[in-house]
């Protein structure tokens, strides 16, 4: 197998995009990763979307946006994990390009989910889960989070402000990115008194409904020396499954498939959860990014909530988490979250971060999850 | 919208609870399974659900999908019957406030939503505490 690196990144500004059409938001991020790359020609595209049947009405989109991006007729593949598919295309590209199938890959990813009332992207969003068994009872995604925060608290004595802090985090990284949706700061109180959603989470306990799009191309390693660009290698790659019905695991707080893809990762990588220096995880809930910090092996299990509370995971702390801003900060336009993870993980590791770059941050780590935790997709990339 | 078979072939599990299990492993599950995940064993036995359980988490629904917006606030939980299996639906008939984790519940036939104003009725199992 090749050794592959990530060699151009784009990602435009993240919001209610309300002029902006599905393609046309692909398509503007899609060019910015080409000419950060200086390629005009790729090989072949995967492109992440959760549901742009249900949010757009429009599938068959692979065909759509390679056409669009004026690069008919290479094969182009829509990959679909609920909230995973971006990280999946990463991985799929990755995979064709060691192979030696391929040169050049666009990973790009898309959600346009204001098309749609919020009761209709409440739903798209609910397909994710057991439709006949956790939907039909009138479970929501927010709920089901809300069921794990619970147990999590019951088990383990994490607290409300401890949730709350992961928020605060995530939205002061996010203040310094001038692409995320809300880059403002928020305080414990205002997550504390804001709506209730589904107890115990809060409104500013949940990550938005966003339109937007993010795009990486990658290629042989060789190749990208020849170019002349920045190295930043995939070292380590892994994707694994899990029950989608919450109800079937065996530990409602544990996220099996998360620490099963991190496993191979590391394997892979020849790296322990202290190796890394900065990671981008799915906070798409605040006790999701507490969740997988223990099934990354950041932190001990039942410890998630101490290390927000502690700064382990702040800017300065030890292991920097979402310096984007996270999904909570930056938007959660599900099919591209993933690959953002990846243009922050890029942009760190090239020290491009403005504000909020870490120092000599030389591995970076990417955990992007479906639905409850049904799929992981996990990345670590290192620069040369 | 989709077609009645749709809710028709869910009945045996939403109204009769069920299952099925693997005589190898010891293990039920719901909704059946056409072989059990650990041992691949293809000749799995029917089984009934237990009708009593306690609960193992919960929340309260306030933003709910558009089926239930007139129900919430709304419970739902997930339970562990006592036979083992866990499952998620509605808590009903309780007070929020004196809901708690461990408190113990029964099964009971409910009806569940329905499919707007001239749709399918949709019935199934809700949690009552006892």
């Amino acid at each position: 197998m090749r050794d592959v690196a990530v060699i151009g990144m784009g990602m435009t500004k993240w919001g209610e995009l309300w002029e902006k059409s599905l393609r046309t938001i692909f398509v503007e991020t899609a060019l910015l990763a080409l000419d950060d790359a200086g390629v005009n020609r790729i090989d072949s595209m995967y492109v992440g979307s959760m549901s742009s049947g249900v949010f757009v009405g429009q599938e068959h989109i692979a065909s759509m946006l390679a056409d669009y991006l004026g690069q008919n007729p290479i094969p182009s593949t829509r990959v679909e994990t609920a909230c995973a598919s971006g990280g999946l295309a990463l991985r799929l590209g990755w995979m064709e390009v060691a192979s030696g199938i391929s040169d050049v890959v666009l990973v790009g990813g898309v959600e346009k989910m204001t098309d749609v009332s919020g009761y209709e992207a409440t739903y798209a969003l609910s397909t994710a889960a057991d439709q006949e068994y956790e939907g039909y009872h009138g479970i929501t995604f927010p709920g089901l989070y809300a069921l794990i925060a619970r147990a999590h608290m019951e088990k383990y004595g994490t607290t409300r402000e401890q949730l709350a802090m992961v928020a605060v985090k995530n939205h002061h990284n996010g203040s310094m990115n001038p692409l995320a949706q809300f880059p403002f700061k928020i305080t414990v109180e205002a997550v504390l008194n804001s709506v209730m959603v589904a107890d115990p989470l809060r409104i500013l306990d949940c990550s938005p409904i966003t339109d937007g799009a993010a795009a990486a191309i990658i290629c042989p390693v060789e190749m990208a020396k020849e170019m002349g660009k920045p190295v930043i290698k995939i070292i380590g790659t892994g994707h694994a499954t899990d029950s989608i019905a919450l109800s079937s695991r065996k530990d409602i707080t544990w996220l099996e498939a998360t620490y099963q893809a991190a496993k191979q990762a590391y394997a892979m990588a020849d790296k322990k959860p202290h190796d890394i220096d900065i990671i981008e995880v799915h906070d798409c809930f605040t006790i999701a990014e507490i969740c997988v910090l223990e099934a990354l092996g950041i932190v001990e299990k039942g410890k998630g909530g101490v290390a927000a509370e502690e700064g382990i995971t702040s800017l300065e702390g030890k292991i920097p988490v979402n310096t984007s801003g996270g999904l909570k900060a930056k938007g959660h336009p599900v099919g591209a979250t993933g690959v953002a993870q990846v243009v922050e993980i890029v942009k760190q590791l090239r020290g491009e971060a403005g504000d909020r770059q870490i120092k000599e941050a030389r591995t970076g780590m990417t955990q992007n999850m479906g639905g409850s935790g049904g799929s992981t997709v996990v990345h670590i990339f290192e620069r040369e | 919208m989709s077609t009645p078979s749709r809710y028709w072939r869910e009945i045996p599990q939403r109204y009769r609870l069920e299952a099925n299990k693997c005589e190898t492993c010891d293990a039920k599950f719901f909704p059946p399974r056409l072989l059990c995940p650990q041992c691949k064993r293809r000749d799995l036995v029917p089984a009934k659900l237990a009708e009593r359980g306690k609960v193992l988490t919960y929340t309260i629904i306030r933003v709910p999908p558009h089926q239930f917006a007139d129900q919430a606030p709304y419970a739902v939980g997930i339970v562990e019957l006592d036979d083992g299996v866990k499952l998620t639906a509605q808590i009903v008939d309780c007070d929020f406030e004196e809901l708690k984790v461990g408190q113990r519940v029964r099964i009971e036939f409910r009806k569940i939503f329905q499919q707007g104003e001239s749709g399918i009725l949709c019935y199934g199992y809700k949690f009552v505490p006892e």
